[in-house]
Parts: C-alpha cells; sequence; structure tokens
C-alpha cells in the first residue's frame, strides 16, 4: 500500500511537470504555429537564477519568485528577439529557429556559468518525508502537485474568466478575425510566450527541488518528454497536452516500477513505443484540435 | 469637410505571389451610403475587402478612410479607426460562447462608448442570440452564426461596416431575415460596403453599386441604373 502510494505520487508528480512543460509548448504552437524547442532553456535559467538568488543571500521563497520573473523575462525576450522576425514563416523555419535558440542559451551557459552541475540547496523541510499515519510520502513530490494542480487551475481561471485569456482562445482558433476585433497580435503573442515562460519556469523550479541541482542542459529531456507528451494529447491541444504530460508520467513511473533490471536502461524507448502505438491509432493525437492552425 | 468620402480608395492592387486579383480599382464609399460589390466568382471581391482592412497583400495610390491614411496600417488600428469587416464564411469563434465572442468584439471600443450598452442594444436587435448567450458559437445554425458574426462586428460600434457575402449558403427564408437586418442598419444611418452574388436583393437595398470582372471595374454606377442596364440584366438578372 505505501510503495503503491508512493508510486502514484510519483507518478503525478513527474506527470503534472511534464504536463506543465507540455501546456508551455501548446500554448505558443496554438497561437503561432511554433514548436519551441528553446522552452527547456526556460526551464534552465529559471534555475540558474534561483540557485544565484540563493547563493545571493536571498530567502529561499523570495528567490523562487525572482526565477519564475526571469523565466517570464527571458520568454518574452525570446519572442521578442528570436521569433517575431520569423512570425508566419513555414513551420520548418521557427523549428529551425527555436532550435537556434535553443542551441545558442546551451552554450553560453556552459562558457559563462560552468558545464558542471550547480548544486541548489533547497530547504531541508522541503526535501523531507511527511508522515500520515503508516504512510510514509514524499514532501517534495506532494509539492509538486499541489503546484501543478494551483497551475492548471489557475491557467483555466485566466483563459475563460479574462479578456485576456478568451483573446488567447480565440487567437488559436483564428488569428486573422481576433485582429479584426481590434486586438493587437503582437500583445496576444506576447501573453503566450509570457505564460509559457511562467508555465516552463514552475516546472524548472519543481525539477531543481527534486534534483537538488542546475546544469546547462537540464532543460533537454524533460522539453523532448514534453513534446511527446504535446504529441500524444495532439498538439495544439491545451487539455490534450496536460492529459498526456500526465499519461507520460505514468507510464515512466510504472515502467520503471515493474521492467525487470536488464531491461530498465530501455525505460524511455519503451515510453516511446507506446507513444508511437497511441500515434497509430489515433495519428492526430488523443484530443487533437478539429481544425488546423491559421495565421 | 462635409462631402469627403468616409472611403476613398485610387488604384488599389492585391497581389498573392503571382495571381494578382485585383488590378488597380478606384472605389468611393460616402458617409450614409450602402455600396454594393458584385461579380463572379474569383472577381477580386473578397481580395478587396480583405485589403482594406489590411487582411490581404494590398498597393494603392490612395487609401483615405475618414481623411486619414490607412495603406500601410495594421488590421487592428483599421478596425481601432472605425472600419471593419465580416469576413466570408462568417469565422465565429466557434469554441468560445456567443456572449465570449460578442465581448471580444467589443475589448477595444471602450472608447466609442459603453460596451455594456452596445451588448444591451445587440441582445434586443438579435434576440435569437439572447437566448443562447452561454451556448458555443460553432452549436448555432449557418444564420445564427451570420447574425452573430455581424452583431460581433456591431460591437464596435464602427463608422463602416463591410460584409462579405452574409447570404452565402444560407436558406431562401434566412437570406431574407439578413437582407432585413442590413436595411435595418442602413434606416439608422450606419455606412455599408456590401458584396454579395444575390444581386437583385443588393441592388434593392443599395444605393451604389461597382462591378468586378477579373480584378477589375466593369460597371459603376446608381443602383437603380445597374438594375436597368442590359449587362446586369442579362449576366445576372437572367431577363
Ligand atoms: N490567399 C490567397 N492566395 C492566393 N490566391 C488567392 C488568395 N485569395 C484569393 N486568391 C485568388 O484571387 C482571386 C480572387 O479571389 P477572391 O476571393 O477575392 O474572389 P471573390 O470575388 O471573393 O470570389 P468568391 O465569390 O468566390 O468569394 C482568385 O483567383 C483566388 O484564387
Ligand atoms: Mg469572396
Amino acid at each position: 500500500m505505501d510503495i503503491f502510494l508512493q508510486q502514484l505520487l510519483n507518478a503525478l508528480s513527474l506527470g503534472g511537470t511534464y504536463a506543465l512543460l507540455a501546456l508551455g509548448l501548446a500554448v505558443v504552437f496554438s497561437i503561432i504555429g511554433l514548436i519551441n524547442f528553446a522552452h527547456g532553456e526556460l526551464m534552465t535559467v529559471t534555475g540558474y537564477a534561483i540557485c544565484f538568488a540563493l547563493i545571493w543571500g536571498l530567502p529561499f521563497p523570495l528567490a523562487v519568485m525572482a526565477g519564475l520573473a526571469v523565466a517570464v523575462v527571458a520568454a518574452l525576450l525570446m519572442e521578442r528577439i528570436a521569433f517575431r522576425p520569423v512570425r508566419g514563416a513555414s513551420g520548418t523555419t521557427l523549428l529551425l529557429t527555436s532550435f537556434a535558440v535553443s542551441a545558442i542559451l546551451r552554450v553560453l551557459f556552459q562558457n559563462l556559468i560552468s558545464a558542471r552541475p550547480i548544486p541548489v540547496s533547497i530547504p531541508a523541510s522541503l526535501s523531507g518525508v511527511l508522515t500520515i499515519g503508516p504512510l510514509h510520502l514524499g514532501m517534495i513530490q506532494l509539492i509538486s502537485i499541489i503546484v501543478t494542480l494551483v497551475m492548471l487551475l489557475g491557467l483555466n481561471l485566466f483563459l475563460h474568466r479574462t479578456m485576456a485569456g478568451r483573446a488567447m482562445r480565440a487567437a488559436a482558433e483564428d488569428f486573422a478575425v481576433l485582429r479584426l476585433m481590434g486586438l493587437r497580435a503582437n500583445s496576444v503573442v506576447a501573453t503566450a510566450f509570457a505564460i509559457s515562460g511562467l508555465l516552463a519556469g514552475v516546472a524548472g523550479l519543481l525539477w531543481v527541488a527534486q534534483r537538488g541541482s542546475v546544469d546547462p542542459l537540464m532543460g533537454a529531456l524533460p522539453v523532448l518528454k514534453a513534446f511527446i507528451a504535446a504529441i500524444i494529447g495532439g498538439l495544439g491541444s491545451l487539455s490534450g497536452a496536460v492529459a498526456g504530460g500526465f499519461l507520460l508520467g505514468f507510464i515512466e513511473v510504472i515502467l520503471q516500477a515493474y521492467l525487470p533490471e536488464s531491461l530498465l536502461p530501455y525505460r524511455d524507448a519503451f515510453a516511446i513505443l507506446l507513444v508511437i502505438a497511441v500515434l497509430l491509432f489515433r495519428p492526430q493525437g488523443l484530443l487533437a484540435r478539429k481544425t488546423p492552425v491559421k495565421l | 469637410m462635409p462631402d469627403e468620402p468616409l472611403l476613398s480608395i485610387e488604384g488599389l492592387t492585391v497581389s498573392y505571389g503571382a495571381v494578382e486579383a485585383v488590378r488597380g480599382i478606384d472605389l468611393t464609399v460616402k458617409r450614409g451610403e450602402v455600396v454594393t460589390l458584385l461579380g463572379a466568382n474569383g472577381a477580386g471581391k473578397s481580395s478587396t475587402l480583405n485589403a482594406l482592412v489590411g487582411l490581404a497583400p494590398r498597393k494603392a495610390r490612395r487609401m483615405l478612410f475618414e481623411g486619414a491614411d490607412i495603406a500601410g496600417q495594421a488590421t487592428e488600428t483599421i478596425v481601432r479607426r472605425g472600419m471593419t469587416l465580416v469576413p466570408e464564411g462568417r469565422r465565429v469563434f466557434s469554441s468560445l460562447t456567443v456572449e465570449e465572442n460578442l465581448m471580444l468584439g467589443g475589448a477595444r471600443h471602450a472608447a466609442r462608448g459603453d460596451p455594456a450598452a452596445v451588448k444591451a442594444d445587440m441582445l434586443e436587435r438579435f434576440p435569437i442570440l439572447a437566448e443562447r448567450l452561454h451556448q458555443k458559437a460553432g452549436s448555432l445554425s449557418g444564420g445564427e452564426q451570420q447574425m452573430l458574426a455581424i452583431a460581433r462586428a456591431l460591437m464596435s460600434s464602427p463608422d463602416l461596416l463591410l460584409l462579405d457575402e452574409p447570404s452565402l449558403g444560407l436558406a431562401p427564408q434566412v437570406v431574407d431575415r439578413i437582407f432585413d437586418l442590413i436595411r435595418n442598419l442602413r434606416d439608422r444611418g450606419l455606412t455599408i460596403l456590401l458584396v454579395e452574388q444575390n444581386v437583385a436583393q443588393s441592388l434593392e437595398i443599395a444605393d451604389r453599386g461597382y462591378v468586378l470582372a477579373n480584378g477589375r471595374i466593369e460597371l459603376q454606377g446608381a443602383a437603380a441604373d445597374l438594375r436597368a442596364s442590359p449587362e446586369i440584366q442579362d449576366a445576372y438578372l437572367g431577363a
């Protein structure tokens, strides 16, 4: 029971992190048709910001806020500098641009900071174990799950209760007509990037809190997973991205727990096989949007 | 300058790569007028309307709206100035509710009057929409979606409304309702540029008309004269 519950928590917290990342990818993709492979570097930048804020002596909560703010600003800068000039270009051009941004940032992290992992001192209270009766539950996993739920709920409220949120949903459907409403294309796109930056920042925070270090390639693997999750869910569908993220988290944790030891190194390969199986039956993803993206 | 036209266009050209859809047309719309733009499929009607609001690649010697040059302006800027388009095929935001569609229509126009009052007025004018406020726009019938698309555009209290084939694909009774609505808007003093394939009804409602063919203006004049002209009689009215 104890182990099962702990695995469930692991799956929910890992899946939640993937869900946040996949959601960040989907928010941007649904509006400008860009798959942002530099999304992972937003996670990394958050990790470094938190790390340096702590070294500077800021208390943990303030360091977290600084990390998230840096993630949002970095996402906005990325849009302004790299993606706005190529807006409306072909999907391939956008994709290559995002690869370039990602590569440049990784090199900068390696040369300006360090190629090796830097430890981040997470407060001991976060890395503890919570004991409820007979149950021992990882504190950080519980926090991850709660933070993920709060983010999902907050984003949902934003999208449905605010004018900026409605504009984003409308832009995902028909950007040209949204401009006919007199709403500025640039502000809608900037909002999408700010949200994706915040989501990547929160994911980066959770990632660093679980692992206790930052390195230049920190964002690479989780964002690849998030990309897979977004594809499983149907690229551009926000609820699909969340579903895909949790599904991938569960698959990985189950494989980790039940694969024979000799097969464990192939865990990711098995996970990707399952993804291929999903796509064979539903090439458009689990919860795909009905209409293609229009610009 | 009371005599200056609301919209005055000279030498408008629209090209998509090698395809020249509109080849140097002149067009004016005076305040309070209903002007109709007629023509066969592919004549360049939609391209003209889209170019006016900056949604199609355009070149022109002169593009004045309310005396201001709109040639290089972004769609959202032109709309904020008071010209808006109800695009061909309605294009309501189908996953948003009727109410949200209306809200977005009025989102940027607090300066042009009280959005709540405009919305109340809209719901009074479109009781069908009032009954379906919380329904997804995509679940409305074609005619209801067209009403919503027009109401959404009116939420910005425009000075000039461009309508691209509002009767397209609708049953005859619904077409009559749409034309009643346009007549009603005209009677309230709204200036309208109407693109239609329904030549008989458009010329009945309009003050003036232009006939486009292959991106050029072939005929123009008062609606009554156009209705009586042999070209129109032969080509469109089947007399
Ligand atoms: N986005 C585009 N890219 C390339 N060619 C286009 C585009 N839009 C329109 N065209 C071409 O421009 C020409 C005029 O098209 P337009 O849609 O303006 O005609 P229309 O008069 O509105 O026709 P319809 O009555 O069928 O709506 C056509 O030959 C069309 O194929
Ligand atoms: Mg057309």
